[in-house]
């Protein structure tokens, strides 16, 4: 019984099993990226990014169809080139980098839709939205793995200063050159494991896989070291128990909402139970030290 | 041997001058105090000394090969991050460590060190957003001794501190003025800079008076510092220096 809800589809089915290797290669590289989102303030920003590859990914779709390469070659490009603008405008202009973001993203998120509308139907455009975890082919596979290992190389060379940016930027600035390469270096990775999300679990949904266990994670611990293996384990459940019960409930649950809805789980639980500033705990432990 | 040497300085924002015509230098090894009212040019010629703001007109030159370290007035250090005091400190050893050089044992002693100068033994471990004002500032000087820097450049450090605090930190930097480094500090308190620092530059946009402090902090001196930094209109012609 156990087994035949736990392991058994994974054991049955090829698919299921690309779909978990998938979702986990996809955590252990979204995650950390996701933190250092979180704490950097910059939440809202992989949001933005994640819709700003849309047309990219289209115009690849629109040239090519469902093609690998020129949808993740389309996206990338539409990412850094919206990345680039948005900081770009902010910094010559009066206009901040949330507001430049923001106008760039929805003009990319419309252009993004027009352009798949132009050619497919609206299935595609689930399709390019919501992604599908469940057809992960040997090339999406290649690419998530090969993203999560650019990703956490990366991460690991740019640790110190990365920590260093979002602690105490004025510091970094009097001692070190490297701020802004290692903020565009950042935005890079970003993007990359934007697109790769994408493929897997569409633009909408491989945000959730960075930012929801990333948030979660807060709610344990005030380590910046916990808290990156913290939201890469609850990114790996979140993926794991999502694809069980989408099994389970058969096709009524398409697999990659079932997943974020599953890190949301994880989110809404942390939030309530979490030992750093958890609502349950906050009501029921005394606010100060009394006899 | 000049630490600093000022010429015909002009720094400024949006092509408004905040500081005019500054000239001067700072020896190696001195004590300086700048003082002067809000508005005078203090933060804004820090800045200048650290490179963050360029010249409008005229040149810093600073002795070459000499590290610089800053403590600005109110860094833009996020609290919230999750990081303990052991870690912030130990930035301080960027200019060794860079990005990938390995922070050993030695190292590690150093740092602990540093944080016992300030007082901060048993707080290794707490996330600098449990620290109060005081305590986050004897954190920042720890970071400050770990930079070993030649020349140090303080920009109002005991504001809203605490009695305490500021006597142990203004022995930190009585020590470092021991060890013949060069030491700024942006200061409020007059009693302060004219118990313990022996030069002092009164700025109101302009050197008010540069030199030894008994002979800057004259209440003539003080009060035209303060005319001059009320006189100055925003509207008014972009140099006023000859007219004044």
């Amino acid at each position: 019984m156990l087994y035949d809800l736990f392991i058994g589809p994974f054991a049955e089915f090829d698919f299921m099993r690309r779909a978990l290797v998938g979702v986990t290669a996809l955590s252990v590289s979204g995650a950390p990226i996701g933190v250092f989102l979180m704490l950097r303030r910059m939440s809202l920003t992989g949001d933005a990014m994640a819709h700003a590859i849309l047309p990219g990914a289209a115009l690849g779709y629109l040239v090519a169809g469902f093609s690998l390469p020129a949808m993740t070659i389309g996206g990338l490009a539409a990412g850094f080139a919206v990345a680039l603008l948005a900081g770009a405008v902010a910094r010559a202009t009066v206009l901040k980098e949330d507001a430049s973001l923001a106008a760039f993203y929805l003009i990319s998120l419309a252009l993004g839709v027009t352009i798949v509308s132009l050619r497919g139907s609206a299935i595609d455009l689930l399709h390019v939205l919501f992604g599908n975890v469940l057809a992960l082919d040997n090339d999406v596979l290649i690419l998530l793995a090969g993203v999560a290992t650019v990703s956490l190389t990366a991460l690991a060379a740019l640790y110190r200063p990365l920590v260093l940016e979002c602690v105490d930027p004025g510091f970094l600035r009097s001692v070190s050159r490297s701020g802004g390469f290692v903020h565009l270096t950042f935005l890079a990775l970003v993007v990359l494991n934007l697109v790769a999300g994408f493929n897997a679990l569409g633009t909408l949904l491989a945000v959730g896989m960075m930012m929801l266990p990333a948030a979660a994670a807060r709610f344990w611990t005030a380590d910046i070291t916990r808290l990156l293996l913290l939201a890469t384990g609850f990114g790996m459940v979140a993926g794991y128990a999502g694809l069980v019960v989408s099994y389970a409930a058969g096709s009524s649950l398409p697999a990659g909402p079932a997943i974020i809805l599953a890190a949301g789980c994880l989110y809404i639980l942390s939030l309530l139970l979490g030992s750093q500033g958890g609502l349950a705990r906050r009501a029921l432990i005394r606010p100060h030290l009394e006899r | 041997m000049s630490a600093i040497r000022l010429t015909d300085l002009t720094l400024g924002y949006d092509r408004h001058p905040a500081i005019h015509h500054l000239s001067g230098e700072v020896a190696t090894g001195s004590l300086t105090a700048i003082v002067g009212p809000n508005g005078a040019g203090k933060s804004t010629l820090l800045k200048g000394i650290t490179g963050t703001l360029l010249p409008l007109a005229g040149g810093i030159s600073l002795a070459k090969g000499k590290r610089l370290a800053y403590l600005p007035q109110s860094a833009e250090l996020d609290r919230s991050f999750p990081i303990h005091v052991y870690d912030l400190v130990a930035m301080g050893l960027w200019s060794r460590a860079g990005i990938f050089g390995r922070i050993g044992a030695g190292v590690a002693h150093k740092v602990e060190h540093a944080i016992a100068a300030v007082g901060l033994t048993g707080f290794e471990r707490r996330p600098i957003g449990t620290l109060s004002g005081g305590q986050m500032q004897r954190a920042l000087f720890a970071r400050l001794l770990l930079q070993d820097a030649e020349i140090i450049l303080l920009d109002e450090p005991f504001t809203a501190i605490d009695a305490r605090t500021t006597a142990d930190l203004l022995a930190l930097v009585q020590r470092w003025h021991g060890e013949s480094r060069t030491v700024v500090a942006v200061l409020h308190d007059i009693e302060t800079v004219r118990r313990a620092f022996p030069q002092t530059l009164l700025l109101a946009r302009e050197a008010v008076a540069w030199g030894a402090t008994a002979d800057v902090l004259t209440p003539e001196n003080l009060l035209k510092a303060r005319r001059m930094v009320e006189a100055f209109d925003s509207h008014a012609a972009p140099c006023q220096r000859d007219a004044a």
